[in-house]
């Protein structure tokens, strides 16, 4: 079985959410394929932080399934589970660890054991070295690899834990507006390298910025009150009367 | 014996039916009261109820004399006085007329010795006597206090303190007197079988004493009688009992809950926990003090409005506190909750220490008005006024915060930052303002919360800190930015802890509460009433 | 492994206060016992008891430092691991008495005869033997914290609520010492000790040796504390301190982390309790106080939290001070704690070491800052002499 290639990498079946009688999630389906990359798009309320919030296993579905390869359910899991399972997250305000420098950041991002005595005793093997040379250099911060992650730049921040994520080797990754506060170089730097990594796993972004979705140039899905409304390419979704009704046309 | 006991009855009838003269009786009744310093105490005891067959209520007075040790013999005459003694000398008093009969010096009197039998006797002696006054207060008192040490002495002259009695009430109380009585006498059973259910029906305590006590010597359809009015007497007992230890747990549940609210509000609104809470409690208890000193020595005819006059005093005061402890301190801790709480533990240090410098460390005398000493009798629970106004007091100020909170433009700003403090400050709420002011307020509020517990707690330096710990789990129980939460908290903890203790006693009660709050936690980190939603994560 | 382990703690600074803390660990016990009375260099024996107690509150406050400097669970019961520590030890204190109590029962303890009890409760078996109570100095605090931090970290209780039930389990234990039928002496606690391993307690032998033995033990657990939050399990801890979810995200389990450090600090209070019983000769029911815990806070708060220093520094010269102010002035003592505690949080938040190493640190970055600007500028020059000459070479 764990040669047979899965056919999705995530899958959800009408996930219904509610907090206090507010529907969040309404019977969202969909799919991601694995090395996909896929953006979401849609309004405040849409429910795109919640969902992420079920993939990862911070909220609990009232009903409907999530499955993970086809075969791990996501909903019996823990985040840390889920972490270890390969499904990365980036959250909407950067969030790295200030007080440590930018080299211990990734050192605590890299996927290896983490039991507590693992962590404990652990000693640094030089490929681990390496690794985390590597990184910095991808999200361009080997200068200042030793300085405190936070004097960093919201931007660079960004960038931190992205390198992050990598450094956690994850199957996929979730990036919730990675762009935001970015000026527009790095936003066009930003994408190039989203697209560079999704060449080596699947990758699901949520973000308002539609210039950026254009330099992704991937499939799109709109979510709207908590359920999919279109699904396609940016023009064919763009196109779409209900989106323009109920996202762009606002 | 018996007979001449019967001949007394049939005399005292007659003194109640036919006055005869005056000088008579008195005579009879002075001989009788010369004879009481003879013989050992229980002649002495027997004499007594021999009297109080007379029915007359003169020898009240002496009775009372008797009981308390104020009666002496002339050693010179025999004769008996009632005597009050000053230095060397007694000022005597006729025994008869109640007159003043000049002084004696102590050696030639003989004091009449009591042992507690026989102040018993004394004591029924009086009640029976007092079943024929005048007055319906005394022949209420009296018939209870018969009822309460019934004697079979007594028997006869209820039955004629029955038969003239106009008051339902007294009346009812008589006849109970009567059958507490009667069952211990050795009267027929038929009347014993209508004593028991006499009893049966006024249902407390004492008649389930009475009866328990005549359980074992009865026999036959009596015995049943009594078991089953046992029985049902019991059965209703434990009600009551419950009952009044929910009672207990609902005033101690007010008291929480007016310790526990104004915490309850700077938690919510402010996220931190402010130490010296428990010290504004002390501190408006200490107003309180201060407020009925000033009355007690210039305006001694308005104690009994000085609970209400230190209420808005204590609220001013420990509200302005606090409010110099938020602008002074607090405001620089924002965003440190925990420091906040160091801090405000370090104010509640220096706030103990300076009332122990200027107070003293002991505790301090704060009055009862008298609209709140006293209690009454609620079938078989008994409520003290005090308790009763707190339950009433704490309903009042809870309703009046949750009218500010619902109704108010500050209670609107409030709930605004409570809920998302950064959409709150961009709508143009002033924050730090409405920080300050809910400071304010939830010190003000523990101010007037130590008015009402100075009426039931010892005013000490340390009375905040016997309040802040169960003002923490009472918050904590019933989570944060809810009033409601923090009332059902209140109420629930001071009742299951109530409830709990005539099991596992004060302490162990409060230790099970205190483990089950931390168990409890762990099944709602939040509390029973946690507000949910995106604005909590963060 | 172990070693390695240790080896890491070997950070400059905390080995020359290790050092330190050794010296006088061998300095003060010599200074009491082999310098003449009459000496102006000699110790009388109270002072060396007296300093053995600020060491034992110097372990104390460190063991806090470790949960809430570098976890950031501020707890306000750690006086609970402390009592619960000095308790086991002053059980087989208790023991150690034998016949020769008030009642002279060879037994019972006094205070069980006292009660008219007729045999030993079960909790007080084992208590005869040193390495007994030895074990339970470290276990009981342990199993306490392990079990109350499963509940706690588990169900994600945090800061305040966190600091709030700690605080309730110190006052339960409390509540709880006070009763008789606990079989812990009540309120008047375990005291008259006599013997410690067969040497008199009150002998000056006796207290140098726990003068030593305090030292000694607060420079090992600076050395564990320091290899602990100098690995990556530390970095771990620090981590999750300031941003939790994102250790979650990033597959660690932060309840495992910090339920191993709740319980390793609560072991270390509990050391610090067992050494202090011994040196004052009492334990009662008031050391599971909830305004000793806070007090435990605000030495840490003072030395300077998350500095493993800071602690042992604050420890000691809080309780000098207090030592000097209530015997001096008792009625100012709480007005100056007080002033203490807001003082600290308002104008020192990071402490006294903490402040210390900001400045240093300050300094080395302004240095650092400013060879890197004296190279980029260097680099600038380099560009600006080529941009200057690239034209010239185009032409």
């Amino acid at each position: 079985m764990s040669e047979a290639k899965p056919r999705s990498l995530l899958y959800l079946d009408n996930v219904s959410v509610s907090f206090d009688g507010f529907k969040a999630l309404n019977a969202l389906s969909f799919v991601i394929a694995p090395g996909e990359l896929r953006a979401i798009i849609g309004p405040n309320g849409a429910g795109k932080t919640t969902m992420m919030d079920i993939i990862t296993g911070k909220t609990r579905p009232d009903e409907g399934e999530v499955f993970f390869e086809d075969s791990i359910d996501l909903t019996t899991k823990d985040e840390a589970d889920i972490a270890r399972l390969g499904i990365g997250r980036k959250f909407q305000k950067p969030t790295v660890f200030e007080s440590h420098t930018i080299w211990d950041n990734l050192e605590l991002a890299l996927n290896r054991k983490r039991g507590t005595f693992a962590t404990l005793f652990y000693s640094r093997p030089k490929e681990d070295g390496a690794r985390i040379d590597e990184i910095l250099e991808t999200v361009r911060l080997t200068a200042r690899r030793n300085e405190l992650a936070a004097n960093l730049s919201h931007g660079q921040k960004q960038w931190l834990e992205i390198g992050m994520l990598l450094a956690q080797e994850p199957k996929l990754l979730l990036v919730d507006e990675p762009v935001a506060g970015m000026t527009d170089a790095e936003t066009a730097e930003t994408a190039i390298l989203l697209k560079e990594i999704a060449k080596t796993r699947a990758v699901v972004v949520v973000e308002h910025d539609m210039g950026f979705i254009r330099d992704l140039d991937v499939r799109v899905t709109c979510l709207a009150e908590g359920s999919v409304l279109a699904e396609g390419s940016l023009d064919f979704v763009s196109n779409d009367p209900r989106v323009i009704e109920n996202y762009l046309g606002r | 014996m018996h007979r001449a006991f019967k001949i007394f009855t049939l005399l005292a009838c007659l003194i109640l039916i036919f006055p005869i003269s005056e000088s008579q009786s008195q005579q009879d009744i002075r001989l009788g009261i010369n004879s009481l310093s003879k013989g050992g105490f229980s002649q002495v005891a027997d004499k007594v109820a021999q009297l109080s067959r007379t029915g007359d209520i003169k020898l009240v007075p002496v009775f009372e004399a008797l009981a308390e040790g104020n009666l002496y013999t002339r050693k010179a005459d025999e004769i008996v006085f009632m005597g009050k003694e000053g230095g060397n000398v007694l000022h005597l008093t006729d025994a008869v007329t109640g007159a003043p009969a000049g002084e004696g010096t102590k050696v030639d009197f003989e004091r009449i010795k009591v042992n507690n039998n026989l102040r018993r006797a004394v004591r029924t002696a009086i009640g029976a006597l007092t079943l024929l006054s005048p007055d319906r207060e005394v022949r209420f008192q009296a018939a209870n206090s018969v009822f309460s040490s019934p004697s079979e002495d007594a028997l006869e002259l209820l039955e004629s303190a029955i038969q003239s009695e106009r008051d339902v009430i007294v009346k009812t109380v008589m006849e109970q007197a009567r059958a507490a009585a009667l069952v211990k006498s050795d009267r027929s059973v038929a009347e014993k079988r209508a004593a028991v259910k006499i009893l049966s029906q006024r249902g407390d305590r004492n008649a389930l004493a009475i009866l328990s006590a005549t359980q074992t010597s009865a026999e036959g359809e009596l015995r049943t009688d009594i078991d089953n009015a046992i029985k049902e007497l019991q059965t209703a007992q434990a009600l009551w009992d419950a009952g009044q230890n929910v009672w207990y747990g609902l005033s101690l549940g007010s008291v929480l809950l007016l310790a526990a609210i104004g915490l309850a509000i700077t938690f919510g609104v402010m996220g931190i926990i402010n130490m010296a809470h428990g010290e504004m409690v002390m501190l408006g208890a200490y107003t309180t003090f201060i407020v009925q000193e000033i009355i007690r020595s210039s305006y001694p005819g308005l104690f009994d409005w000085s609970l209400i006059i230190a209420l808005p005093i204590a609220f001013g005061v420990t509200g302005l506190i606090g409010l110099i402890i938020e602008r002074g301190i607090i405001r620089f801790l924002y965003g440190r909750p925990l420091e906040t709480l160091l801090a405000t533990w370090g104010v509640s240090l220096m706030l103990q220490q300076g009332v122990r410098s200027i107070f003293g460390p002991s505790n301090r005398e704060v009055g009862n008005p008298s609209w709140m000493s006293g209690g009454f009798e609620l079938g078989g629970m008994t409520l003290t006024y005090n308790r009763m106004w707190i339950v009433v007091f704490s309903a009042g100020v809870f309703v009046m915060l949750l009218f500010l909170l619902k109704r108010s433009r500050f209670g609107l700003q409030m709930r605004a930052v409570t809920q998302n403090r950064r959409m709150a400050s961009s709508m143009g709420i002033k924050t730090p303002w409405v920080d300050a002011f809910t400071f304010a307020l939830g010190s003000g509020i523990a101010g007037i919360a130590g008015v009402a517990l100075s009426q039931i707690d010892n005013v000490s330096p340390n009375l905040g800190q016997s309040y802040i710990i169960d003002s923490f789990m009472v918050v904590v129980f019933g989570g944060v930015g809810n009033l409601w939460g923090t009332l059902v908290g209140a109420l629930s903890l001071g009742i299951v802890n109530k409830l709990l203790e005539p099991y596992t006693g004060a302490v162990l009660g409060k230790i099970l509460i205190l483990v089950l709050i931390i168990l409890f936690i762990q099944r709602r980190p939040r509390g029973l009433f946690a507000l949910k939603g995106r604005a909590v994560e963060t | 492994m172990i070693t390695a382990f240790l080896f890491k703690s070997l950070d400059r600074s905390i080995l020359i206060f290790v050092a330190i803390i050794l010296a006088i660990g061998c300095i003060v016990p010599m200074l009491n016992l082999l310098v003449p009375a009459d000496s102006m260099f000699h110790i009388p024996t109270y002072v060396v008891s007296l300093f053995g107690k600020y060491l034992t509150y110097a372990l104390l406050a460190l063991s806090l430092d470790l949960v809430w400097g570098f976890c950031g669970i501020l707890s306000l019961g750690h006086a609970a691991f402390f009592a619960l520590g000095g308790y086991a030890m002053g059980m087989y204190l208790v023991r150690q008495i034998g016949s020769r109590g008030v009642y002279g029962n060879p037994l019972l303890p006094d205070f069980m005869v006292f009660l008219s009890w007729k045999e030993m409760p079960w909790f007080w078996y084992g208590f005869d033997h040193f390495w007994f109570a030895a074990l339970m100095v470290l276990a009981v605090p342990g199993v306490l914290a392990f079990v109350f931090g499963w509940l706690a970290f588990r169900s994600r209780v945090t800061g305040v609520y966190l600091s709030i039930i700690t605080q309730a389990m110190t006052y339960a234990l409390l509540l709880a010492f006070f009763r008789n039928e606990m079989g812990f002496g009540g309120n008047n606690g375990l005291t008259d000790f006599k013997d410690l391993l067969g040497f008199n307690i009150q002998s000056q032998g006796m207290r140098t040796s726990l003068f030593a033995v305090s030292a000694i033990a607060l420079a090992m657990a600076l050395l564990i504390c320091s290899a602990i939050v100098r690995s990556k399990f530390g970095k771990v801890l620090v981590g999750l301190r300031d941003a939790e979810s994102r250790t979650r995200f990033l597959g660690y389990r932060p309840e495992n982390y910090k339920l191993m450090t709740f319980t390793v600090s609560a072991m270390m209070a509990g050391v610090a309790g067992a050494l202090y019983v011994p040196q004052v000769g009492i334990i009662n029911p008031g050391e599971f106080a909830p305004a000793n815990s806070i007090e435990v806070v605000i030495w840490t708060a003072v030395g300077g939290r998350g500095t493993l220093i800071g602690p042992v520094i604050g420890a000691t010269l809080v309780n000098f001070g207090k030592s000097i102010f209530t015997a001096q002035f008792p009625e100012i003592w709480l007005f100056a704690l007080g002033a203490l505690f807001i003082a600290t949080t308002l104008f020192l938040p990071k402490g006294i070491v903490g402040t210390i190493q900001q400045t240093l640190r300050s300094g080395k970055d302004r240095k650092n800052a400013e060879t890197m600007e004296r190279l980029h500028a260097a680099e600038d020059v380099k560009k600006g002499v080529e941009v200057t000459l690239k034209p010239l070479a185009a032409e």
